[in-house]
């Protein structure tokens, strides 16, 4: 069974239709990379899966893990393993980093059963995750993306998906904006997360991320729906190519 | 409206918890303000010549003056004829006797409050008076106090029992002309509590005042006068509630503080008075004094406040900074919801040398409150080397509230070095959704968010209290995100 399972996903934002119907299969342990012109719906896709308010669900169904995804309140599919790595993190001033990933964590703990981690637990936790994405300790007591750089703030969201363990990430535009050593880390970190219980969505304009995290299936979502789906060589074929002639193809199909 | 909107509301409008009655006959003056009034204010707690004429020529002077229109905060007209001046539970004499005598009803009201006056159930190292309505009910831990030559009592009381501290101290730092609502107080105050800490003396425990308005129409006008002698020290704490009514109350307060060299005056309040309903009917209007001068070299006195209560919130604690080296320091998070205004802030009067001075202001608007930070920094042309460093936060919950910022710096001697920062931010859906998609309810990410915000001022507050403001802080916020 899919672990999720979009069908016929329509959605609009500000009374303007965005997605058209999407559908989309994936399992556990597959990465998939979701690629498309800007203005295609990618972001809007990621945004409707983690549940943000401001798009309107018009049509279609969502199934993670054989529930009604569409019927959970944000909150509750974080705690479910649905993970949204954002593309543009927001600053809370005063907040400290890892106040932030304590009560994340703890909060899915308790929803999955478990007792909170202690502070030496938990610091010993979160020492470990943030070799992975080469964070110094430093960051954690720093108030949450306040200050940071683009780089550091897309390796915050990296550490905090380490640190939730998701069974369902989803990486919008991860990759935009960095320089190819924060890529590298980011990519690393990414690759570290691989499982075969866990699944990966990729949201990307660009095929370079791809260099560094392979993805099993490639898709391009144009004008609201899939278009077109392959392996990897699709990827590289945009890169080539660019969107121009699958956009031509969808228009005509 | 969005549900995360829709659940935010619900939470938030939490009903004011403190807002029942307690039923006990009260010993009322009628309605109105004169002479005889005063006279008989002063009748009734039996006080010596001197306060009487004291407060006759405040009244007089009172007469005179214009209430002041230059704050951020719009009201009806008071009309000052319609308030009762006095107003005490019946059945007791002047003066707090043993707790065996104060009416089981009022003892009560305080338990009810969660400031039990039996000294053996009380938060251990926390002495309280005990302030309902006009009156102090009861104060604790006197006898332990007074071992070490600490005078802890109702104003009252010290009025007749310590008439020389009280003459020598009262009106030094706030005088009766100060200001209209002062002077109005200096006529016709009724109770608080008198705080002496004698030279070299380090008080053991947190001295603290619980003001309690009960009865209906009523004005509360307390005094209360702390002094640490040389090298003494003392932390002061006070909280306050109301019942919930349609009609708003007055509350107009003068605080005053004397440290002399070396001495150190931590002053902390948690004010949660009856804030009104969502419409803005009723709540207390709190026009508050309060002042403290550090006369002595080295001296300190810190203020920290929080304010989540009130109607209307107009109050600017200030330092005096008279002795060389001393030290005044605020600390305030102030939040506004519904329709509640606040007017609030403080001034550093640096006329000693070396003076420095720490201003941290966090204001927190929710609903349609209107929350404003009014702050003067003065350098006197004699405080070589003065600094200051102020910081003045706001954080805003949802587009229909306000946040203003009115920084005044007067600098008159070219050696001081005065710092100014200022930030605005807003609590926005894209915070919330950041903090839900990382498992967070929207409860946990507003309250995170809000004490993030507040956690510098937070940390001044002594340890038992700081808990307190942080829960107080999560009920308070009424009003909506979005």
């Amino acid at each position: 069974m899919a672990l999720l399972s979009i069908r016929g996903l329509q959605a609009s934002v500000a009374g303007k239709q965005i997605l058209r119907g999407v559908d989309l299969e994936v399992r556990a342990g597959e990465v998939h990379a979701i690629m498309g012109p800007n203005g295609s719906g990618k972001s809007t896709l990621a945004q409707v899966l983690a549940g943000r308010e401001s798009f309107e669900v018009t049509g279609g169904e969502v199934l993670y893990q054989g529930r009604d995804l569409l019927a959970l309140a944000p909150e509750e599919r974080a705690r479910e393993g649905v993970f949204l790595a954002f593309q543009y993190p927001v600053e809370i001033p005063g907040v400290s980093n890892v106040y932030l990933l304590k009560a994340a964590v703890n909060a899915v703990r308790k929803h999955r059963g478990l007792a909170p981690l202690d502070a030496i637990d938990f610091l010993k936790l979160v020492r470990e995750k943030s070799r992975l994405v080469e964070m110094s300790e430093e960051f954690l007591q720093r108030s949450v993306n306040q200050g940071f750089s683009g780089g550091e703030k897309k390796r915050n969201e990296i550490l905090q998906m380490a640190m939730l363990e998701p069974r369902l990430a989803i990486l919008d535009e991860t990759d935009s904006g960095l320089d190819i050593d924060a890529l590298r880390v980011v990519a690393n970190g990414v690759n570290a997360m691989r499982s075969p219980e866990r699944a990966m969505i990729l949201v990307t304009h660009y095929q370079r991320l791809l260099d560094y995290v392979v993805p099993d299936h490639v898709h391009v979502l144009a004008q609201g729906r899939i278009v077109r789906s392959a392996g990897r060589e699709l990827a590289l074929e945009l890169e080539r190519r660019g969107y121009g002639w699958i956009e031509t193809e969808a228009a005509a199909g | 409206m969005s549900s995360t909107v829709k659940q935010l509301d619900d939470w938030i409008s939490q009903p004011y918890q403190h807002g029942f009655v307690t039923d006990v006959e009260q010993d009322s003056v009628p309605p109105g303000l004169d002479e005889d009034v005063i006279r008989t204010i002063s009748a009734r707690k039996h006080e010596p010549e001197f306060m009487l004429e004291w407060r006759l020529q405040a009244y007089r002077h009172w007469l005179e003056m214009k209430e002041p229109r230059w704050s951020q905060v719009h009201y009806p007209a008071i009309d000052y004829q319609s308030i009762i001046y006095y107003s005490a539970p019946r059945g007791r004499g002047d003066g707090p006797k043993s707790l065996d005598e104060v009416d089981p009803e009022l003892l009560r009201t305080y338990e009810k409050l969660g400031v039990p006056l039996h000294e053996r159930a009380m938060l251990a190292g926390v002495a309280v008076d005990a302030v309902f309505d006009s009156v102090s009910v009861a104060t604790t831990f006197r006898e332990k106090l007074a071992e070490q030559g600490i005078i802890f009592c109702s104003f009252s009381e010290a009025v007749r029992e310590h008439p020389e501290l009280v003459r020598k101290y009262l009106g030094s730092v706030v005088p009766p002309r100060d200001n209209f609502y002062a002077a109005l107080n200096s006529a016709v105050f009724t109770d608080g509590s008198f705080c002496f800490i004698p030279k070299g003396v380090r008080c053991p425990m947190e001295l603290s005042t619980y003001f309690r308005i009960n009865a209906r129409n009523t004005g509360q006008f307390e005094r209360t006068l702390i002094i640490a002698e040389e090298g003494a020290s003392v932390s002061y704490l006070e909280g306050c509630t109301a019942p919930m009514r349609d009609e708003n109350q007055l509350h107009a307060a003068v605080v005053e503080l004397v440290a002399l060299d070396n001495a150190t005056i931590k002053y902390s309040t948690v004010q949660n008075w009856y804030p009104g309903d969502k419409e803005g009917r009723g709540g207390i209007y709190n026009f508050v004094t309060k002042r403290g001068m550090c006369r002595g070299a080295n001296s300190r006195i810190s203020w920290t406040q929080v304010e989540t209560g009130s109607a209307i919130t107009w109050k600017y604690p200030s330092v005096i900074l008279r002795g060389d080296n001393s030290v005044g320091e605020f600390y305030s998070v102030a939040l506004t919801n519904n329709r509640q205004q606040a007017d609030t802030g403080t001034k550093m009067i640096h006329a000693g040398r070396n003076t420095r001075s720490t201003i941290v202001s966090k204001g927190i608007s929710a609903g349609h409150g209107q929350n404003t930070y009014r702050g003067l920094v003065r350098v006197l042309p004699g405080a070589e080397g003065a600094r200051n460093y102020t910081q003045c936060d706001s954080l805003l919950l949802g587009d229909r509230c306000g946040a203003h910022t009115f920084p005044y710096v007067e600098v008159r001697n070219p050696s001081a070095r005065v710092e100014h920062e200022a930030t605005t931010s807003r609590i926005g859906e894209d915070q919330l959704f950041y903090c839900m998609q990382r498992g967070l309810s929207a409860e946990d990410a507003v309250s995170m968010i809000v004490n993030g915000f507040c956690k510098e001022v937070f940390k001044e507050l002594p340890m038992e209290f700081a808990v307190e403001a942080q829960k107080l802080l999560g009920v308070s916020l009424e009003g909506s995100v979005g």
